[in-house]
C-alpha cells in the first residue's frame, strides 16, 4: 500500500487530514465514547442525579424480555429481508444474463428503487396495504384474507419485510448480474456441449461460481436490514402493534428519544456498535480473500 | 446464448417483465393516486388507472400550502432544503476525503497509520447506533435547525477515503517523479494531475452520495424542529400522521412522487456512473 516516492513531510499532510479527523473526533469518536460512558450510568426518574452502576444496564437488557424479543425479531426480519430480496434478484439476474443485449434495458428498469428513500418506500407500501382503502387488501379479501397490519403483528412484520426487501432488490440485482456476466463464456459453452440444459447450468455452474457474491450480498443485506430500515419501520408501523416490529435500531431511538431512558439506550447503542464492528470485520476479511483470486 | 430454444427465450422475457411489474407496482400506484382528486381517493376500491387531476395536484402540492390542517412548510421550500443538504453532504464528503486520501498516500509522516485507523472507525459507527450522544453534541454546538447541523455530522466518510486511496495507488509513481523533476509542489501535483485523473471516480461518487444525502431521514428528523428547515423526505411521515384524520392521499402521494423524483432521475440518467460508484465504494 506504499508509494515508492513521497513528498517531503511537513505541516501540509496534517492540514490535509485535519478536516476529516476533526469531524471524526467531534461527531463520531466523542459521541461513541459518550455512549459507552453513559451505558455505565443510571439516571433517576427526574434526571437529577446519576450513579455509576457498572454493567447493570447491560444486565437489565439481558434480562429484559422486550429487548430479547426485539433481538429475536431483528434476526427474523433481517434473515427474511435478505432471503426474499436476494432470491428475487438472483432469479431476475439469472434470466437477464441470458439476454445479453436486452440486459441493460432490463437493468435500467430494475435499478431505480435503490434511489427511493426508506421512509418513502414505507409510505408507498403502507398506502398500498391501507386496511380500509388500500388496493391489495381489497383483492386479498376475495381470497378470504382479512388484512389489517395495525392489529395483526404478523401481517405488520410481513409488510415491513416486503417494503425493505423491495428497496434492496435493485442493489442485489446489479451485483448478481455483474457477477454472472464476469463468468467466462467458455465454461458455459463447455457445459452446454456436454448436454447440460440452461437450468442445469445455472444450478451446477453459475450459482456455485457466484457464491462469493452471494456471501458478500448476504453481509450487505443483513447490515442494511439491521441499520438502514429505520425509516421503513417508522413510516409503516412505528414498531407496533405491541412491539411486533420493534427492531433494535428502532428500540434505541424509541427508548432514547421517546422513553428518555439514557442509560438503557446507551447500552443498546454499545451492543449495536459491537454488532456493526463484527459485521464490518466479516466483510473485510472476505474482501481480502476476494482480492487473492 | 449457447443454444436456441424458443420457449426459454419467451420464458426469460416473461419472467423479467413480471419482475419489473412487481418492482414498479408501488410507484405506479403512487402515480395513479397522485392523478386523482381528493374525493376519489376516499372511495374503495382505489383506482388502478391514472385520472385527470395530475397537474392540478402538482401545482397545488408544489406551490400551495401542502396538506390542509397541518403545519408543514411549503413543498418547494422542503425540496430546496433537501437539495441543499444533499449537495453539501456530497460535495463535503468528496472534498474532505480526497484531501485526506492524498495526504495518506503521498506523504510519509508520523501517525499516518493512526489517522488512517481513526478514519476507518467511522465506517463502524452509523448514525443510527449513536444517535442520542451525537444529538447532544450537535445541540451543545448550537447547530440545531441549520444546514451545517444537517450536513456536517454526516460528512466524515471512510468509504470515500478508501476509494480515493485505491484510485491514487493505481496511479503510476513515474507521474509523481516527473512532476517533481519539473518542479511541481504537492498542491500543484494534486490539482493538475490527481484531480483530473480521478474525475470519473469523483463523478461516480457524487451520484451515490447525492442519493445518500437526499434520502437521509433519522438525522434530519431529530435536529430540525423548525418547520422551515424540514426536508421533503421527513414531511412524508408528518403527512402520514395527518392522514389519519384527514386523508388527502392525492396530495400525500404527489409529495412522495416529488420527493423520490430527483434521486431517481439522477440514477437513471447517470446509470453508468451510478453502477461504477456502487461497485467501487463497496470494494
Amino acid at each position: 500500500m506504499l508509494k515508492r516516492v513521497h513528498f517531503p513531510p511537513g505541516i501540509l499532510p496534517y492540514l490535509l487530514v485535519a478536516p476529516q479527523v476533526a469531524i471524526t473526533l467531534v461527531f463520531f469518536i466523542w459521541p461513541a465514547a459518550q455512549a459507552i460512558y453513559q451505558s455505565f450510568l443510571l439516571e433517576d426518574a427526574f434526571g437529577l442525579s446519576t450513579e455509576f452502576v457498572w454493567f447493570e444496564n447491560f444486565v437489565a437488557l439481558a434480562e429484559d424480555p422486550i429487548y430479547l424479543g426485539s433481538f429475536g425479531r431483528t434476526i427474523v426480519f433481517s434473515a427474511a429481508v435478505a432471503a426474499l430480496s436476494m432470491s428475487f434478484a438472483l432469479v431476475l439476474a439469472g434470466f437477464a444474463d441470458r439476454v445479453a443485449r436486452a440486459a441493460t434495458t432490463y437493468r435500467t428498469l430494475l435499478i431505480w428503487p435503490y434511489a427511493v428513500a426508506p421512509v418513502l418506500a414505507g409510505a408507498l407500501w403502507v398506502f398500498m396495504f391501507n386496511p380500509t382503502l388500500g388496493i391489495l387488501p381489497y383483492f386479498l379479501e376475495f381470497m378470504g384474507i382479512e388484512w389489517n397490519h395495525y392489529l395483526n403483528g404478523n401481517q405488520a412484520m410481513l409488510l415491513v419485510i416486503m417494503a425493505a426487501a423491495w428497496k434492496q432488490v435493485a442493489y442485489n440485482f446489479l451485483f448478481y448480474l455483474a457477477a454472472m456476466q464476469a463468468i467466462p463464456r467458455s465454461v458455459i459453452e463447455a457445459a452446454a456441449i456436454d448436454g447440460a440444459g440452461p437450468f442445469r447450468r445455472f444450478a451446477d455452474i453459475i450459482f456455485p461460481l457466484i457464491s462469493p457474491t452471494t456471501f458478500f450480498l448476504l453481509v450487505i443485506n443483513v447490515t442494511y436490514a439491521f441499520f438502514d430500515t429505520f425509516g421503513i419501520i417508522h413510516a409503516i408501523t412505528q414498531g407496533g402493534p405491541a412491539n411486533a416490529t420493534t427492531i433494535l435500531v428502532y428500540k434505541v431511538f424509541n427508548d432514547g428519544f421517546v422513553g428518555l431512558d439514557l442509560g438503557g439506550s446507551a447500552a443498546q447503542s454499545v451492543v449495536l456498535m459491537i454488532l456493526v464492528i463484527g459485521l464490518t470485520v466479516v466483510q473485510f476479511r472476505y474482501i481480502e480473500k476476494r482480492v487473492q483470486y | 446464448m449457447v443454444e436456441n430454444r424458443r420457449w426459454i427465450d419467451i420464458l426469460t422475457h416473461v419472467v423479467l417483465i413480471v419482475g419489473i411489474a412487481i418492482v414498479a407496482l408501488p410507484i405506479w400506484i403512487t402515480f395513479v393516486a397522485a392523478s386523482h382528486d381528493a374525493v376519489r381517493m376516499t372511495q374503495a376500491p382505489l383506482p388502478l388507472l391514472p385520472g385527470g387531476h395530475f397537474w392540478e395536484n402538482f401545482t397545488a402540492t408544489l406551490f400551495g400550502s401542502g396538506l390542509s390542517g397541518t403545519e408543514i412548510a411549503p413543498v418547494w421550500r422542503m425540496l430546496l432544503n433537501s437539495l441543499a443538504m444533499a449537495l453539501m453532504i456530497a460535495v463535503g464528503k468528496i472534498a474532505i476525503s480526497i484531501i485526506s486520501a492524498f495526504a495518506i498516500v503521498y506523504f510519509r509522516f508520523p501517525f499516518r497509520m493512526g489517522f488512517f485507523w481513526l478514519i476507518f472507525i467511522t465506517l463502524m459507527l452509523p448514525v443510527e447506533v449513536r444517535i442520542l450522544p451525537t444529538f447532544e453534541v450537535v445541540a451543545d454546538l448550537g447547530m440545531l435547525n441549520s444546514y451545517v447541523g444537517l450536513s456536517l455530522p454526516l460528512i466524515a466518510s471512510a468509504t470515500a477515503t478508501f476509494m480515493f486511496r485505491q484510485v491514487f495507488l493505481t496511479i503510476p509513481d513515474e507521474l509523481l517523479e516527473s512532476a517533481r523533476v519539473d518542479g511541481a509542489g504537492p498542491l500543484r501535483f494534486f490539482w493538475d494531475i490527481l484531480v483530473p485523473l480521478s474525475r470519473t471516480n469523483i463523478a461516480a461518487l457524487f451520484v451515490i452520495l447525492f442519493i445518500y444525502g437526499w434520502n437521509q431521514y433519522l438525522w434530519p428528523l431529530l435536529i430540525t424542529t423548525d418547520t422551515s428547515m424540514t426536508t421533503i423526505v421527513i414531511s412524508i411521515k408528518q403527512m402520514l400522521e395527518a392522514a389519519e384524520q384527514t386523508p388527502q392521499w392525492n396530495i400525500i402521494m404527489m409529495t412522495a412522487l416529488l420527493a423520490m423524483l430527483p434521486p431517481i432521475v439522477v440514477v437513471i440518467t447517470m446509470q453508468k456512473l451510478f453502477v461504477k460508484g456502487l461497485t467501487e465504494t463497496e470494494k
